[in-house]
């Protein structure tokens, strides 16, 4: 085995290396806001595969770097100030093409991580239903087999960035015979495949990322299957341990994204001199605490992700993390909002103060999106406590027996 | 704090774990409670012979630590002194070392008797109204205590309040404005003109004492820093009892956790334990996150420390922030969870309450270390 690049001479060259090629950073990254992100995004993300800067943990047979986590942390740091594919980051490299990585033929692996690499290909997530998102193995998109094909019927909901994507990772139903957990299958869906409509949905920040898909004969071949078939509750769960560490923080696939989720310190302080509140002792108590929060937040993700690593803590332990930065990101925005005061909600003519309202209005997204915080709190109940399982009616019933609603 | 330890390290931890289930368990914590002094000294030497005062101490003065991490290793048995709300002057003690060793060989031989167990030196920084005062630049703000020069040495007057162990003291490690700014004196506490009066302390076995100094004369080898020196050995006396009264907390929260699991398996409410209902799941949930938290940000304060002890004002504040104001909240949703049994004398629930509260209260509240943070970021 050849010898790993040390992580400061990487760091060294990741430094120079992104003062040639990337511009600077505009702003806050806070989503995609317009529809161009996304081509640029892929852009820049073939600017860092074509420079040797892509998938940095991901192994080198598919275009990735094979380098570690450190190694990951510090481009991350380094690439701060510059304009980076962050669009790529959640859900495509960190939970979906992870889960390829873990699930995949060798040809899907070549096929789709080289092309996400390479900015060629978005991977979405088609999980939740219109009839519900927590009971995710309840689910009722179906796919049966013709030939060497399926067919593909029904509709997902809440799909982040959907319309803008190549693939997106389906859960469906194939076995309606079994209990719910035994009967599904992993496919990987060509987003824009004939039989796929895609409608925006408007979310109460104004964006239209959201999406809803609805399948009508979608004939897929038999390689989009993703892991066994009848075995997609095994895959799913794969690849919720993948978004929980996304969710958490603790996902060693992402690339140049701020360790924070939300609102941060200096603005905090910025927003407290804004409305002349600085010097107030309770602002600097919300300011201290703000800040101390973020850093208790860093401290748990490092802690715990080495725990998880070395096995000291099993699997379900990234739901404390998971938990733990939905609570901060909601707490940093209440803390913003109480030093606002009514700039939270009315905004000067030039328009400062209207990103935090509408922050507050988007705020539960960071217990719900990703799994709720309540399916968090079962999960560390149950799996690291060791608490009896919550009743559920539906426990080795043939799903074609389940009720399902009113 | 159990992460990564070297074998050195947790077979020190082991040790300190079986003495003190050996001597304090919580049958003899409570007794221990019913006597004035609230810990026997013959139990402190016995207990320092362990390395418990040894860690801040330089080598050629009879100290060391197991490899060189002493706050993570002292943290251990801060964390144990909690899991077992035992007594015990560890934190005091700690700051004072940290400031004497600061303080060069003319304090060799008072330091290793402190070490030894021989002598119980405290430290005596809190005035009656005041918070914790931190240091600001080289200058501590409103320390009423005067130090006036008076012929070759110096007179001390004023008032400390919140002196831990302050009844069991043979030394007080005082901090006061002097002729040239902030000082730290060493006083002996039958020094003519030391009174210390016993005050209520809500923990069984901690006590806190107020100390009255009038007129005392101290000699001018007593003074142990002054002006900046002054003000960097109490930031640093303060940061050592922060890290520790945090792994305290940690250790005692940790205990009632446990114990709530274990009776949230054993109780049965219609038919069912209450371990099965997802309103009390939940929260556990929550404290579970939080104690994780907790031991996180006490254990990275620690290292913090020991890699750089110049750069770990703001972790540090953050994690006695954040430990001292979660974990009165997860005991209390533990006691809570008890039922009636958790708010009766008998059932030890309240001795890790006491002792968490003491942790919140003591070495800056979480609202001071929060204000600190930002003094911090926006001095920077
Ligand atoms: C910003 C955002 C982005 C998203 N992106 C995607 C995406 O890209 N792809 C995708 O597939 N999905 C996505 N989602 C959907 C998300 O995964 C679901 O919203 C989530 O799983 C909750 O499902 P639901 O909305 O159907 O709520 P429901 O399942 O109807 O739940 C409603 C409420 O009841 C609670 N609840 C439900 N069951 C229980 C129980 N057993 N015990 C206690 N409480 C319970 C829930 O926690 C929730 O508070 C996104 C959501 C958001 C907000």
């Amino acid at each position: 085995m050849t010898e790993l690049e040390s992580v400061e001479e990487f760091r060294d060259r990741a430094r120079r290396w992104l003062k040639d090629n990337l511009p600077a950073a505009t702003g806050r990254y806070s989503g995609p806001e317009n529809d161009d992100v996304w081509d640029r995004s892929r852009q820049l993300q073939r600017i860092l595969f074509d420079g040797g800067f892509a998938g940095i943990c991901y192994p080198k047979e598919y275009g990735g770097q094979g380098l570690t986590t450190a190694h990951q942390r510090a481009f991350t740091e380094e690439s701060f100030e510059y304009e980076m594919p962050l669009v790529f980051n959640i859900p495509t490299l960190s939970i979906c093409a992870p889960t390829i990585l873990d699930l995949g033929t060798e040809d899907q692996k070549h096929k789709h991580l080289t092309g996400v690499l390479r900015g060629d290909q978005l991977l979405v997530q088609f999980l939740s239903e219109p009839r519900g998102g927590s009971d995710l193995a309840g689910l009722t998109t179906r796919a049966d087999r013709d030939g060497d094909e399926w067919v593909l019927n029904g509709s997902k909901i809440w799909s982040s960035g959907a319309y803008a994507a190549d693939y997106g990772i389906c859960l469906a139903r194939t076995n309606w015979d079994a209990p719910k957990h035994e009967g599904l299958t992993l496919f990987l869906v060509p987003v824009h495949a004939p039989g796929v409509t895609i409608q925006r949905i408007k979310q109460v920040t104004g964006s239209t990322e959201f999406c809803q898909e609805f399948f009508d004969d979608v004939r897929l071949p038999a390689d989009s299957v993703l892991g066994e078939v009848n075995g997609g509750w095994a895959a799913a769960s794969r690849l919720l341990f993948h978004e929980r560490s996304a969710m958490g923080g603790t996902s060693p696939y992402m690339s140049g994204s701020r360790p924070r989720l939300s609102v941060d310190l200096s603005e905090l302080v910025e927003l407290a001199r804004s409305v002349g509140r600085l010097d107030d002792p309770s602002v600097r108590e919300d300011i201290g605490e703000a800040r101390a929060m973020f850093r208790v937040r860093d401290q748990l993700v490092a802690r715990v992700s080495r725990q998880l690593a070395s096995g000291e803590l099993p699997p379900p332990a990234s739901s404390i993390v998971r938990l733990f930065s939905a609570e901060n990101a909601q707490f940093q925005i209440d803390k913003a909002i109480r030093i606002a005061g009514a700039s939270a909600a009315t905004a000067a003519p030039d328009g400062t103060g209207r990103q935090l309202g509408i922050d507050y209005l988007f705020r539960n997204s960071w217990s719900l999106a990703g799994g709720s915080a309540e399916m968090s709190r079962n999960v560390i109940s149950e799996r690291l406590l060791g608490m009896p399982r919550e009743f559920a009616a539906d426990r080795g019933v043939p799903f074609n027996q389940v009720k399902h609603g009113r | 704090m159990t992460f990564e330890l070297t074998a050195d390290q947790r077979l020190f931890q082991s040790t300190t774990r079986e003495f003190l289930a050996d001597t304090m368990s919580i049958t003899a914590v409570r007794a221990a409670g019913e006597t004035e002094a609230g810990f026997d000294r013959g139990w402190w030497r016995r207990a320092v012979e362990l390395g418990w005062t040894a860690m801040l101490v330089p080598e050629q003065w009879g100290g060391g630590s197991v490899s060189g991490r002493p706050l993570t290793e002292l943290s251990l048995v801060a964390e144990e002194l909690g899991r077992s709300c035992a007594p015990g002057p560890l934190i005091t003690t700690s700051a004072v070392l940290a400031g004497l060793a600061a303080g060069g060989e003319r304090f060799a031989e008072v330091t290793g008797e402190v070490v030894a167990g021989e002598r119980i030196a405290v430290w005596a920084v809190y005035e009656p109204g005041h918070g914790l005062e931190f240091p600001v630049g080289a200058t501590v703000p409103d320390i009423g205590t005067r130090l006036t020069a008076d012929g070759d040495g110096y007179r001390l007057s004023g008032l400390k309040d919140r002196v831990e162990a302050a009844g069991q003291a043979d030394l007080f490690l005082v901090t006061a404005t002097g002729p040239d700014g902030p000082v730290q004196v060493l006083v002996p506490a039958d020094a003519a003109g030391v009174t210390v009066t016993p005050t209520w302390t809500l923990d069984l076995v901690r006590r806190t004492g107020e100390v009255r100094f009038e007129e005392v004369a101290v000699p001018a080898d007593a003074v142990v820093h002054t002006g900046a020196a002054a003000a960097a050995a109490l930031e640093a006396e303060i940061q050592v009892a922060a890290i520790l009264t945090a792994a305290e907390t940690v250790g005692a929260t940790d205990r009632a956790f446990d114990a709530t699991v274990g009776w949230m398996f054993d109780r049965y409410t219609f038919g069912r334990p209450l371990a099965s209902y997802q309103a009390l799941k939940h929260r556990m949930a929550d404290n579970k996150t939080w104690l994780e938290a907790s031991r996180a940000t006490a254990a990275a304060a620690a290292e913090t420390h020991d890699d750089d002890p110049t750069g770990a004002a703001e972790v540090v504040s953050v994690a006695k922030s954040y430990v001292s104001a979660k974990a009165p909240v997860i005991v209390q949703d533990c006691v809570q969870i008890h039922g009636g049994i958790g708010v009766t004398w008998e059932h030890d629930l309240h001795l890790y309450l006491r002792r968490v509260t003491l942790g919140r209260a003591l070495y800056g509240t979480p609202e001071e270390h929060r204000r600190r943070i930002t003094d911090l970021i926006t001095a920077a």
